[in-house]
């Protein structure tokens, strides 16, 4: 379970540009299902999953994992924690050009040091599951929106994460590549696994297996309801 | 122990792939990079073999060559000198020397003329070095005319080419009989240039020296080790002049590979940034990095020291050859022993590798302890 106490994010504090990106938001998220934040831009759904995630500390706050407190954790046990618990699908999918589909999705695991064979065998299933495992060898650069997103969720479950946190997952998709991405992610949520979705996406409001909706507007809950 | 290799593997496969995703910006380094190491390895190497040429040659020498000193300069020697020299207990045998040096100004070029008496060279026969054979162009049998003192000219027949091998020492020299050498100069009789003595024990030179110091006062003992020491000297110097017009170079490299490998570009901050977020510890990145900077300044490090190895000793010296060897216009032209230097490696490695990877750490320490959040905003 992740708790947020009061937790405010501050960007460039103390200068002319100063944001207030988010303003004491206090929230208590259960383990499985989906999870969908929604508002519109600049409502601050992406900053919160930066600080759920652990990819960024908040300016005041606190932010806990099963107890755990993570916002005061030093860099090194934040990325541990990062490492083994979330998995990541970016908005912009944010996979390494140049490398391959294959390669991007082991990348995850290389500071873990898991055996070759048995993590490119991990990558291949997961590639295999998502329909894609033909295009192990292409390079990213060749890939549609819809592989590209594929690929980017396989690269996130590498580490077998507990949680998922998809930051606007259907953004640069189709009608029909957003369904069937919200199809996997709800393959993901009947696993067990807790998936934490930004969006202002009504397709993504009303995709099966969403079990609570929070609504943020101006770095602040408006609205927080169970579906 | 296997995951931390298996890690170290991974890290290496994923900073191959990324030079190789970057291979035109890389390979320009590389060439760079090569270059630098191979005009510093050349410098170091040509000069430490030229040390090391001179030192074999001069191991054969008499141990202790006197000269007379009148007023703080060299001056003949009397032949009377000989026997008191002979007389000097560890002194096993003494030589009166003579030889000189002569302006041609043809080619713009100092000789060295030398009697050789062990080589019963007839009155009007010479030998000389093969660069100055080469300059002159002159082979077995042709006639050199050199003037003489009154200014007559006097023919003098080339009866041989000294031996290739000892051209660091004999590039300029031409040997001549005493009569050829009196007849030419025309110093007073009973007078040498100098004199060199045999010593029966070796570690006795020094104690030599001073004993003759003492009995003929006005002379000056001079031992191999001396001679040794200012060949280390001039090439020192020489070294050390080339070394400073390098600087120069070194100076321009720094500031490429400041530029190349400190200045991040975007997309390697984006990079940075998605392997945090995907769970890479600032440490992954540094060591990616650390071992993406080893094996380029290695690779441009090997090859480097590699060509200027070949270019030394197998591609006739080309480079730095005039600057280092020296003998104005009669430049020797041999084969130089290979051989390598440890110390010298690690110094060149040091001074080359050290900075570069120093260079490329930092700026990506500070792009890889910054939050990772910044991915997520595309």
């Amino acid at each position: 379970m992740i708790e947020l106490t009061e937790v405010s994010k501050v960007f460039n504090q103390g200068r002319p540009n100063e944001c207030r990106a988010l303003r004491g938001i206090s929230l208590r998220l259960e383990c499985g299902g989906i999870t969908v934040f929604k508002g519109p831009s600049g409502s601050g759904k992406t900053t919160l999953l930066t600080l759920v995630g652990c990819l960024a500390r908040p300016t005041a706050g606190r932010i806990t994992l099963d107890g755990q407190l993570l916002s005061n954790l030093p860099e090194r046990f934040l990325t541990e924690v990062r490492r083994h618990t979330f998995g990541f699908v970016f908005q912009q999918f944010n996979l390494i050009r140049g490398l391959t589909v294959l390669e991007n999705v082991m990348l995850p695991a290389y500071p873990l040091g898991r055996p070759h064979h048995q993590l490119r065998a991990a990558a291949q299933t997961l590639l295999d599951r998502f329909g894609i495992g033909g295009k192990a060898g292409s390079r990213i650069e060749w890939l549609s929106g819809g592989e590209a997103q594929r690929t980017a969720l396989a690269r996130a479950l590498i580490n077998d994460p507990a949680m998922v946190i998809a930051d606007e997952p259907t953004a640069n998709l189709d009608s029909a590549l957003s369904r069937e991405v919200l199809a996997l992610l709800g393959e993901l949520a009947l696993q067990g696994r807790t998936v934490l979705i930004s969006s202002h996406d009504p397709l993504v409001f009303a995709a099966d297996h969403v079990k609570r909706l929070i609504e943020l507007r101006d770095g602040q809950m408006v609205g927080d309801g169970s579906c | 122990m296997p995951a931390l290799l298996e890690r170290q593997k991974y890290l290496i496969d994923y900073t191959l792939a990324a030079l190789l995703r970057h291979k035109t910006r890389n390979l320009g380094l590389l060439l760079v990079y090569a270059l630098l190491v191979f005009l510093f390895s050349s410098v170091l190497l040509l000069s430490q073999s030229l040390r090391r040429e001179a030192a074999t040659l001069l191991q054969d020498t008499p141990e202790v060559m006197v000269q007379r000193l009148v007023a703080g300069r060299h001056d003949l020697l009397p032949a009377a000198w000989l026997e008191p020299l002979r007389r000097i207990r560890g002194v096993s045998a003494v030589q009166g020397r003579l030889w000189g040096y002569y302006y041609d100004p043809a080619v713009k070029a100092n000789y060295t003329l030398m009697v050789a008496p062990d080589r019963d060279l007839a009155a009007n026969d010479i030998l000389i070095g093969a660069a100055l054979a080469r300059i002159r162009q002159l082979s077995i049998g042709d006639i050199l005319s050199l003037p003489t003192t009154t200014g007559k000219p006097l023919p003098l027949k080339v009866a041989g080419i000294l031996d290739a091998a000892s051209e660091l020492l004999s590039a300029d020299l031409m040997l001549l009989s005493e009569t050829g050498y009196r007849t030419l100069f025309n110093p007073p009789p009973d007078t040498y240039t100098d004199a060199v003595l045999t010593v029966r024990n070796r570690r006795e030179a020094r104690t030599v020296a001073e004993k003759i110091a003492l009995a003929l006062p006005g002379s000056r003992p001079i031992l191999r080790t001396e001679i040794l020491r200012t060949y280390d000297a001039v090439f020192n110097w020489r070294e050390g002049i080339v070394f400073i017009t390098l600087g120069a170079v070194l100076l321009a490299f720094m500031i490429l590979a400041w530029d190349k490998a400190a200045g991040l570009s975007a997309e390697e901050k984006r990079e940075i940034g998605i392997l945090k977020a995907i769970g890479w510890e600032t440490g992954d990145i540094l060591r990616m990095k650390l071992w993406e900077g080893a094996l380029l300044s290695l690779t441009a490090f090997l090859a480097g020291y590699a060509l200027a190895y070949w270019q030394v000793f197998y591609g006739g010296t080309r480079l730095f050859a005039p600057v280092l060897k020296g003998w104005a216009m009669l430049y020797p032209d041999f084969r130089l022993t290979p051989a390598v230097d440890l110390l010298h490696v690690l110094a060149l490695l040091a001074v080359t590798v050290l900075p570069y990877i120093v260079a490329t750490l930092i700026p990506i320490w500070r792009a890889a302890t910054a939050d990772p959040d910044a991915v997520m905003r595309g």
